[in-house]
């Protein structure tokens, strides 16, 4: 069978199930003794393992398998959660999540399998030694062929029957008759079945419910739990008098099994009872498989919503094909400004607000909730704080808001590096806290939302503030800023300098406790998504990075200029203000020419040098000025004219011309021209 | 280098005209042959790339051949032609004096690039090709969309 047709299918849904498990096991090192969770997680594992081994992906399907042992021995009380096991249960998945990703790949992985099946083997032997003691036999009776069903069937009242009868010496027995596959009146041989026994001994529990097996509501097999003074083999006998029967399995039981089993009914609820009408080895199957067929236990996904799935080349060929959409809207939009025809300007409006419906709807089925990004953070905190030996919470929130989904793919990573930030360098270590009267465990808060057009991401931490002095003397040290200068620097301007690029590249900063493990690179990846970071500190109380992010990356607004006879586009973004400036407030300082700009001193660009503009410079009286930022630094670049703002479509230049000096693309006119996008980034230094 | 071309078959070359010189390339690398049309200059880059044009919603770039190969540049005319060229996913306009000509052309017409050939077209030679009394140049568009474009032109040595 050509498997090649399941592989996405697989991969999407190992990723789903994996991130689940992860999930459901960061709750669990919270609250060991829900065995709810464990339940839940056996079931992704379990299912997970059926798929693995359908698609022929065996070492896939063996791990899971022996992570399923351990689940197993825990949902069963044979094992106790501790932090050990969890270490080893995380590296599992870990090593899962890898064998996943190579598979996506098409790569081998760099597991060792064996390995990480030896540490889960590991716990499992130490568990089994403690609970060995209550009857050696009945590990291997329990999972193999006393099927648990039945035996959680047994009530309070049964049970109490089952050990007076135990301890007055009757036998205990689970029986399981098969019957003929032919056999037509299957309730009057079951019938038969009973009479016989309950002449030597009491039924006292069976699986279908009595009433089932009237009405001959089952397969071809039932289960009975039976006391008896006879032994095994004559009851054995005493069945097979009955025709039609093709098989029968009696076997000795012991209450102490039930007992335990009964405790189990109770820890899992009413569910298993649910379950126990199937046939056992099928119910587990049955149960771990719901998730998919069934809503959620807990109700997280109860609201199913009617969904499809959609590739998402062919949602980016229809921001395309809209893009083309919005390039002719502008043109008709300008023609018919032109034309001042009546009618046409109606259908024109009419076209646009209906295309900036259209918009709203395109992107908005591009957007993913910035979940899919935070999901893998409380694992990542979690390893990290513990191998610092830190103790930190993780608090996530608006993990529902969504981002287009260019934007997300690429926020992952400046987003780690913020943590581990946080974490290395923000916190305190645990005396630390202790020390200066904090809670011991520190706080780490995510935190996502809109606003406007943008979303911001909060990092925070309630460690110990960005040390104001140890930032300067490290920017003296590194050449970033010079003595002198250092003096008159706000505290803003020191946070900034945490992102000037070789603050931190040369050697490890942890033995410095300030902060900056590369920041620059994630300012540098945020900037080029057309976003920004800041930060905001209290010493001894907390540091706050924030960031900034368009909702989409395909469609912008921009300012468009004239330079001469070219037009460009500044994107909104980067804009503070426009304003005009009259030449003799133009200042020198060391050939640089410069303007005062509300208190601050901006130096000026000439967009007309910069592009090297064919065409005589003249410059008149007053200049028009297009105040840009860049981070906290700010540029004046000099246009000729404004022509307005618009919102434009973003293209590349294409693969030929991948590297061009301050434009990040083009995008076209209503005209059809092609207008270069000016990247401030670059502009300013 | 001829071995991109189909041996036991005939191949499609279009053929364009530069200065007094016919050249082509295989019809397989062209998309389209476009009439002049406004180009937005793109501010430094090497001389002869022209800018870029809208090409029904594809933002191309345009190189102008003639630059190109150090050829003196001439006025456009209402022949000038911008062949797309398509090499390794790249999109990129040719801007030639004038494109008319679709050819079949027997494999076994193509030679390999003289041993010595003047002139800065040397090292885009891909051969070249006699048919009739007309000698075309075969295009190599690899070297042509080459972006390390300031080589110094070797010597060609014959490759057969």
């Amino acid at each position: 069978m050509d498997m090649n047709q399941y592989m996405d299918a697989f991969i999407d849904e190992a990723t789903q199930h994996l991130q689940s498990i992860n999930g459901n096991l960061l709750l669990l090192e919270k609250e060991p003794a829900n065995l709810e969770l464990v339940q839940e997680i056996f079931r992704s594992a379990h299912t997970l393992k059926g798929m693995a081994a359908t698609m022929g992906f065996e070492e896939v399907a063996e791990l899971t398998h022996h992570l399923e042992n351990v689940l197993d021995q825990v949902r069963n009380r044979k094992l106790t959660v501790s932090t050990p096991m969890m270490d080893t249960l995380f590296f599992s998945v870990d090593a899962l999540e890898k064998m996943i990703d190579a598979l996506i790949n098409e790569e081998n992985a760099q597991v060792d399998v064996g390995q990480v099946i030896q540490a889960l083997n590991g716990i499992q032997g130490d568990g089994s030694k403690g609970a060995s003691s209550s009857g050696e036999e009945q590990t291997q009776d329990r999972s193999s062929s006393v099927p648990r069903a039945i035996l959680q069937a047994v009530d309070q009242f049964a049970l109490t029957v089952l050990t007076q009868s135990e301890e007055t010496g009757f036998n205990i027995y689970h029986i399981q008759v098969t019957l003929d596959k032919g056999c037509l009146l299957k309730a009057a041989r079951a019938y038969m079945v009973f009479q016989l026994l309950e002449s030597e001994g009491e039924i006292i529990q069976t699986l279908p419910p009595v009433q089932d097996i009237e009405e001959e509501a089952f397969e071809s097999a039932f289960e009975l739990i039976y006391v008896t003074k006879q032994d095994t083999d004559y009851v054995q006998q005493l069945i097979h008098k009955v025709s039609e029967i093709e098989q029968v399995h009696v076997q000795p039981v012991k209450t102490e099994e039930l007992k335990y089993h009964q405790s189990q009914e109770i820890a899992e609820g009413a569910l298993e009872t649910a379950a126990a009408s199937a046939p056992s080895a099928d119910s587990e199957q049955l149960k771990s498989g719901q998730p998919e067929t069934s809503p959620h236990r807990n109700g997280s996904q109860r609201t199913l919503n009617k969904t499809i799935r959609v590739n998402i080349d062919r949602l980016d060929a229809l921001m395309n094909l809209f893009s083309e959409l919005v390039i002719d809207r502008g043109r008709l939009e300008k023609i018919s400004k032109e034309l001042q025809h009546q009618e046409l300007i109606e259908t024109v409006e009419h076209m646009s607000r209906m295309s900036s419906d259209l918009q709203d709807l395109i992107l908005n089925m591009r957007m993913v909730p910035i979940e899919q990004v935070f999901n893998r953070f409380p694992k990542m905190v979690r390893s990290l704080s513990r191998e610092l030996g830190k103790e930190v919470e993780l608090a996530m929130s608006g993990t529902e808001t969504e981002l287009d989904r260019t934007v997300i793919d690429e926020i992952g990573d400046p987003l780690v590096h913020l943590l581990r930030n946080a974490i290395d360098h923000g916190l305190e270590t645990t005396e630390e806290r202790k020390r200066l009267g904090k809670p011991e465990q520190g706080r780490l808060e995510l935190k996502a939302y809109h606003s406007g057009n943008h979303v911001f991401i909060e990092v925070r931490d309630d460690g110990r503030g960005i040390d104001r002095s140890k930032v300067l003397k490290k920017a003296i040290e590194r050449g970033v800023i010079s003595r002198e200068r250092s003096e008159e620097l706000s505290d803003q301007d020191v946070y900034q300098l945490l992102f000037a690029s070789g603050f931190s590249t040369a050697e490890k900063v942890s033995d410095i406790s300030g902060r900056g493990v590369g920041l620059d690179v994630v300012k540098n990846k945020i900037e080029s998504l057309g976003g920004n970071v800041s930060v905001l500190s209290q010493p001894g109380a907390g540091t706050t990075f924030t960031v900034q992010l368009p909702l989409t990356l395909s469609i912008i607004s921009a300012l468009l200029v004239k330079v001469m006879d070219e037009t460009y586009a500044i994107p909104l973004t980067s804009i503070i203000e426009v304003a005009a400036v009259k030449q003799e407030d133009i200042r020198s300082v060391q050939g640089q020419r410069v303007i005062d700009f509300r208190g601050k001193v901006v130096p000026l660009v000439s967009l007309q040098d910069v592009f090297e503009v064919p065409g005589e410079v003249e410059e008149d009286g007053i200049l028009s000025i297009v105040i840009v930022k860049k981070g906290e630094k700010m540029a004046g670049l000099i246009v000729d004219s404004l022509i307005g703002q618009q919102e434009v479509v973003l293209k590349t230049l294409g693969q030929y011309l991948n590297q061009v000096f301050a434009i990040s693309g083009a995008t076209i006119l209503g005209d059809g021209q092609v207008a270069l996008i000016i990247d401030c980034n670059a502009l300013i230094k | 280098m001829v071995d991109n071309y189909d041996i036991s078959g005939e191949n499609k070359l279009i053929v364009f005209r530069l200065a007094n010189e016919e050249y082509a390339i295989d019809v397989a690398q062209v998309r389209s042959i476009e009439r002049m049309q406004p180009i937005t200059r793109v501010p430094r880059t090497p001389p002869f790339v022209k800018g870029v044009i809208n090409l029904r919603g594809v933002v191309t770039p345009i190189i102008d051949l003639r630059r190109r190969f150090n050829m003196e540049e001439i006025e456009y005319t209402n022949n000038t032609r911008i062949i797309i060229v398509v090499v390794d996913e790249m999109e990129v306009g040719l801007i030639v004096d004038a494109a008319n000509d679709v050819i079949d052309l027997p494999a076994d017409h193509i030679e390999p690039p003289p041993e010595v050939v003047g002139g800065e077209v040397a090292d885009y030679l891909r051969g070249v090709v006699q048919l009739e009394n007309r000698l075309l140049i075969l295009l190599n568009l690899d070297c042509v969309l080459a972006r390390d474009e300031f080589q110094p032109t070797k010597t060609i040595e014959a490759t057969s």
